[in-house]
């Protein structure tokens, strides 16, 4: 047995990668996982046939995925589509391979949401209080922030600062969905979907496919990109009330407390040491309860911290420079990590970290999830 | 005009909640081994895991914890009633349930006083909503 602080730093990102995104009905997950995983294997010049471990999120068979990809390997997971899941499985793949179940795993997630019209609510998704008509993960950050509303006196054009911040990194993107820059104006002008939140509150819905290979930080010295290393991670479940589907009373605040407590001491940094936030932002509000759980900002000061373009690169603490959910691509936390990845290898071009070292990613969802990224 | 909104599906354990709810009670599933009390019914006490689950009657008061206005139908049959308003509801007991809440007003608060009133919507089905006091 080992303490899960022992695997500091053993760990390594060696490649990523990733369809382009948008609308494709033409290709099925299959299809997609494909070419995010033969971009993942040229990033990083591994032969496939060494691939040796497999997790599959969002994608139907893992069995057909393995015969698609031509590969058999000694460990094989599925992890359902929530978005959850990218950070769970991050975690898990670590762990199996410091355990020796696989040497080189490679975790493949593909969404086709869009050309299939997928609504993320009513009869897709049943729930206890369809009679009642609360439906969708919207509606549900749409009760948590009128709650923060009440509770600190949160605005909407605070909220807003979110989209904006998030929507600039997208115009500074050229693989990001949306890049027509926007205003708090627009934000707040945009149409209500389930008031307080608007259209731009909301994350996009898009086709496309992300792929991580992870190896041991040992083995990671054989390939073409310097590896990025897993340093610290932390974890915590908040099940009730899940009936109340994607909500929690108190923001997940005490899970994301924990799990970013867990993460930093694992790594060996505090906030001060993070140049970047890679933050799960299905909804604008969650940034906002991530903020505060990690500690960036007193708890119900989320809305002053934001201010100013706070998020914004160049800023006090640059947010999803990816463009993330909001902007880039609904890739359910697993483009955030590829971005965690990029920025740490100094590949983002126009929206590239100065002297980017550090990288935190957090998932603040019945199952938080912090992990934190660094230099190799 | 028939009635198009989705239904409740009374199962084993809920079917004496929409029993009562038709004839005006709000009931809540309730522990007697730990006294803990909850909504949704559980096939076990999540507290004790004691197996045998009895129900109460609430009173139903309640204070508002929060409310949103749905401007989005996910079903056709809210299409008319664009936009409507989802409540969430402390009951006196303990329970948050999410209901809707009656009133149309904009003057709401967090923590405003709210009562249980029962919307007979079909000839089986009786949805609890609730109001401002």
């Amino acid at each position: 047995m080992f303490d899960l602080n022992e695997l500091k730093d053993k760990i390594a990102v060696i490649g990523v990668g990733n369809t382009k995104y948008g609308n494709f009905p033409e290709i099925d997950d299959y299809g997609l996982a494909a070419h995010a995983f033969r971009n993942a294997v040229n990033d990083c010049g591994i032969d496939k046939n060494k691939i040796d471990g497999l997790l599959v999120s969002r994608i139907p068979y893992y069995a057909r995925m393995g015969e698609v990809l031509g590969i058999n390997p000694r460990w094989t997971i599925t992890l359902p589509g929530h978005g959850r899941m990218s950070g769970m499985g991050i975690i898990e793949a670590a762990t199996a391979i410091a355990a020796g179940q696989c040497d080189y795993a490679a975790l493949l997630y593909a969404n086709i949401g869009r050309s299939r019209r997928v609504n993320y609510g009513g009869d897709e998704s049943p729930g206890t209080w369809d009679p009642w008509g609360f439906t969708s993960p919207g509606a549900a950050h749409a009760m948590a922030f009128r709650r923060h509303m009440e509770m600190y006196g949160t605005t909407t054009r605070q909220l807003a600062e979110v989209s904006v911040s998030i929507r600039y990194h997208a115009c500074l993107n050229p693989d990001a969905v949306m890049r027509n820059p926007i205003t708090i104006e627009d934000h707040e002008s945009a149409r209500f979907i389930t008031a307080p939140l608007r259209l731009l509150d909301y994350c996009l819905i898009n086709d496309g496919a992300v792929c991580l290979i992870l190896t041991s930080k040992e083995r990671a010295k054989d390939f073409a990109k310097p590896p990025v290393l897993i340093s610290g991670w932390g974890a915590q479940d908040t099940f009730s009330p899940s009936s109340i589907a994607n909500f929690d009373m108190d923001f997940w605040y005490p899970a994301v407390s924990a799990s970013g407590r867990q993460a930093y001491e694992m790594a060996g940094v505090t906030h001060e040491d993070v140049d970047a936030l890679m933050c799960y932002d299905n909804f604008s509000p969650t940034v906002l309860f991530s903020l505060e759980g990690l500690g960036f900002c007193g708890r119900g000061e989320s809305g002053a911290f934001v201010e100013n373009g706070a998020l914004s690169l160049g800023g006090r603490l640059p947010v999803n420079t990816d463009g993330g959910h909001l902007s880039n691509s609904y890739m359910q936390g697993w483009a955030l990590n590829v971005e965690a990845v990029r920025q740490l290898r100094g590949e983002c071009g126009a929206r590239q970290i100065p002297d980017c070292e550090v990288v935190q990613y957090v998932q603040s969802t019945p199952c938080t999830r912090s992990i934190i990224y660094t230099r190799g | 005009m028939s009635y198009n909104k989705p239904l409740p599906r009374p199962d084993t354990l809920s079917q004496p909640f929409w029993s009562a709810a038709r004839e005006g009670k709000l009931l809540l599933q309730h522990c007697p081994a730990c006294g803990d009390t909850r909504f949704p019914p559980g096939p076990v006490c999540p507290k004790c895991l004691a197996g045998d689950q009895t129900w109460i009657e609430s009173s139903g008061k309640g204070t508002l914890e929060s409310w949103i206005d749905m401007h989005r139908a996910y079903w056709d049959g809210f299409k008319d009633d664009l936009p409507y308003r989802v409540c969430l509801v402390r009951l006196e007991e303990g329970p948050v349930v999410v209901s809707n809440l009656m009133d149309k007003t904009d003057n709401l608060r967090m923590g405003a006083p709210v009562r249980v009133v029962f919307d007979a919507v079909t000839e089986d089905v009786t949805l609890p909503k609730f109001t401002l006091v």
